[in-house]
């Protein structure tokens, strides 16, 4: 049986490299994937580099969002309309959170912070659960597809859409985080919150609506899940993950390096559900999360070798 | 041990013991109730004691549970060909066989974990904080995920464990007996461990690590060590309840990252972390709320978790052990100087 199970991965290397287009399809998927993965990944960072708690609760927030909009789209709005009221309500969604837990376990230790959102994780779930339902759910956005090479090669055009607003959204973030005078305070607070309150900025007032944004691009990301994939209420997990491992892999603070890796995530995972077989999907960005962290370690252990 | 607190441990003795033979319908609860004990005294050693947070020790728990179902069935039985049938394959074990297979197997369940502790140390324990808790949960999650994928175990479908020989009765009994023994064995060893200079040794990891090792402790061996001590009771703990539940599958039983996973923290951090006692008392009442309210609550029961995690961790971190310290020092040998103005005012 284990000798079928290489064959058939050997079966499947042949087919990428003896039919190249096969390779596009799943670049092309990787990328919109790996899009929304970057905004999950982008936020989570942004929270990590701000107030330095780490958002166990991140996919979840995601599928929040998936939701909202999969309600609104229920009553008549249009899935890519419904990402600006969507976007509001998570800000809101967020500002409230922070308001009831973050801002308690900003002060204490690291696993706190990680503990206490992984409760708000178990809690979102299940309540996404009662009201919403077990359900795999979809949003319909009334999109063709394109077909490239003959037919072989085909995306939905509301991927290619998803893709464009993912990246809009990303550069508006970084404008935002450049440009503007909240902006220049978040930027200020993550360097050094002490001597940026000595300076006069409201770091409270910073790490609120640093938490409200993260929970607004990721309420945007799961609207762009919901229209492009798949939503459920146990899914946001999987994300969570994936958002670790990116932010993981690509270190804090280097922006450019979240969004590269999580493209390149997308595409890795789509080779490993191709090559392994899609039961394997989670486990491979679960190993890669593990591998990343090993690798990490070695590299530590070589600086203390070195300054010793 | 004073002459009190030897009677208070005889009297729990005791109660344990006549447990299953007042109540004799819930003994399968009391015995899952020893299994939680484990779980949040061998949670305390790493994140109480040692201050490493394990997201991720319930791996040791599915590890030492399939160990032991494997065994088992392996020594009377092809394991392939008797997972591919999917239960449909009934082996009637004679009593020497069951119990053969059942001893060797708690007894490797014991060793393998340990084992793959030893491994996972040397790759995850240079990870500190929340890298380690990320790191251990991703274990976990991996350890599930493969298990699903890997048809030899049974897979997704998990396996049916082997029927115990003797009567309904007697089997809900001997379980108890087993689960009980193996936390009353853990409490006695942690109880001896805490008081030796390995614990010193941890705590002071825990205080802070950098310059426990710059006073010259080997740091990763301590908590080597540690995380094996974990691991080994919970391998004993997940043979056990493998056995009792009598089939096994990888993410509900085995490798539950969002239920036992998340249930020893849990439950060490409501009871007071860093503690002998704490664990087990946030055991008994994490346990007893959960088995009472568990049924009625429909649905909301994960939701009332979450909850009780946040407010647990948000609002009253220390525990109950720790709020006890706090406000009756002298309970716990601390002494107060109390000032004597103050102290004249009372009778």
């Amino acid at each position: 049986m284990r000798v079928g199970a290489i064959a058939s991965m050997w079966d499947n290397i042949q087919i990428l490299v003896t039919a190249p287009v096969f390779n596009i399809q799943l670049w092309l998927n990787g990328l919109s994937i790996g899009a929304v993965f970057a905004l999950a990944a982008y936020g989570l960072a942004l929270v990590w580099g701000v107030t330095s708690v780490k958002n166990l609760a991140q996919g979840d927030f995601v599928m929040l969002g998936g939701y909202l909009g999969y309600e609104l789209s229920r009553h008549g709005v249009h899935p890519i309309v419904a990402i600006v009221p969507v976007g509001a309500l998570m800000f809101g969604y967020g500002w409230l959170i922070y308001k009831l837990i973050i801002r308690r376990v900003i002060q204490l230790d690291l696993f706190t912070s990680l503990l206490a959102t992984f409760g708000l994780a178990i809690t979102m779930q299940q309540v996404m659960n009662l009201v919403f339902g077990p359900d795999v759910r979809t949003l319909k956005s009334g999109f063709g597809r394109f077909d490239m090479f003959g037919g072989m090669v085909d995306i939905t055009q509301i991927r290619v859409i998803a893709f464009g607003m993912c990246a809009v959204l990303a550069v508006a973030m970084v404008l935002f985080l450049r440009k503007s005078r909240m902006g220049q305070a978040i930027r200020a607070t993550a360097q050094d919150p002490r001597a940026a309150r000595v300076l006069g900025v409201n770091t409270d007032l910073v790490y609120a609506l640093t938490f409200s944004i993260n929970s607004a691009i990721c309420g945007v990301a799961g609207v762009i899940i919901a229209m492009i994939w798949v939503i459920q209420p146990f899914y946001g997990i999987a994300y969570s993950v994936r958002a670790f491992v990116i932010v993981t892999a690509a270190g804090l603070g280097n922006f450019p390096a979240v969004i590269v890796t999580a493209l390149g995530l997308g595409v890795i995972e789509q080779y490993a559900g191709f090559v392994l077989g899609a039961q394997f999907q989670q486990a491979t960005v679960v190993s890669l999360l593990l591998i990343i962290l090993i690798w990490r370690q070695l590299l530590l252990r070589r600086h203390r070798l070195a300054l010793q | 041990m004073t002459r009190k607190s030897l009677a208070l441990h005889l009297i729990l003795l005791a109660a344990g013991i006549a447990a299953p033979f007042l109540f004799p319908a819930h003994t399968i609860q009391f015995a899952v109730f020893w299994i939680f004990v484990l779980f949040s005294q061998t949670w305390d050693t790493m994140g109480g004691q040692m201050g490493y947070n394990s997201l991720g020790n319930v791996t040791f728990f599915g590890f030492g549970m399939y160990i032991c179902a494997i065994v088992q069935i392996a020594l009377v039985y092809n394991v392939g060909d008797y997972t591919a049938a999917d239960g449909a394959i009934k082996v009637d074990f004679t009593d020497q066989q069951y119990y053969t297979g059942l001893a060797l197997g708690v007894f490797l369940a014991a060793i393998g974990p340990v084992i793959l502790a030893a491994i996972l140390s040397w790759i995850l324990l240079g990870l500190r904080g929340p890298y380690f808790a990320i790191g251990t949960l991703g274990v976990a999650i991996a350890a599930a995920e493969l298990t699903s994928a890997w048809g030899w175990v049974g897979g997704g479908s998990g396996i049916a464990m082997p029927v115990f020989p003797g009567g309904p009765g007697m089997r809900e009994r001997f379980f108890y007996g087993a689960c009980m023994l193996a936390a009353v064995l853990c409490y006695l060893f942690l109880r001896w461990l805490y008081s030796t200079r390995f614990t010193l040794a941890i705590n002071a990891i825990r205080d802070d690590e950098d310059k426990a090792e710059a006073l010259g402790l080997h740091t990763t061996r301590y908590k080597t060590v540690a995380w094996c001590v974990s691991a080994f009771f919970l391998g004993i703990a997940g043979a056990l309840f493998g056995n009792m539940t009598g089939f096994i599958e990888p993410l509900e039983t085995a490798y539950p990252t969002l239920t036992f996973g998340i249930f020893m923290v849990a439950m060490t951090l409501l009871g007071g972390k860093g503690t002998l006692w704490g664990p087990i008392i946030g055991a008994t009442l994490f346990y007893t709320v959960r088995e009472l309210t568990w049924t009625y609550l429909l649905g909301w029961q994960y939701i009332a978790l979450g909850v009780l995690i946040i407010v647990n961790v948000v609002y009253f971190q220390q525990g109950i052990l720790g709020w006890l310290r706090a406000r009756k020092p002298e309970w716990f040998g601390v002494r107060v100087e109390t000032q004597p103005s103050k102290a004249v005012g009372k009778p």
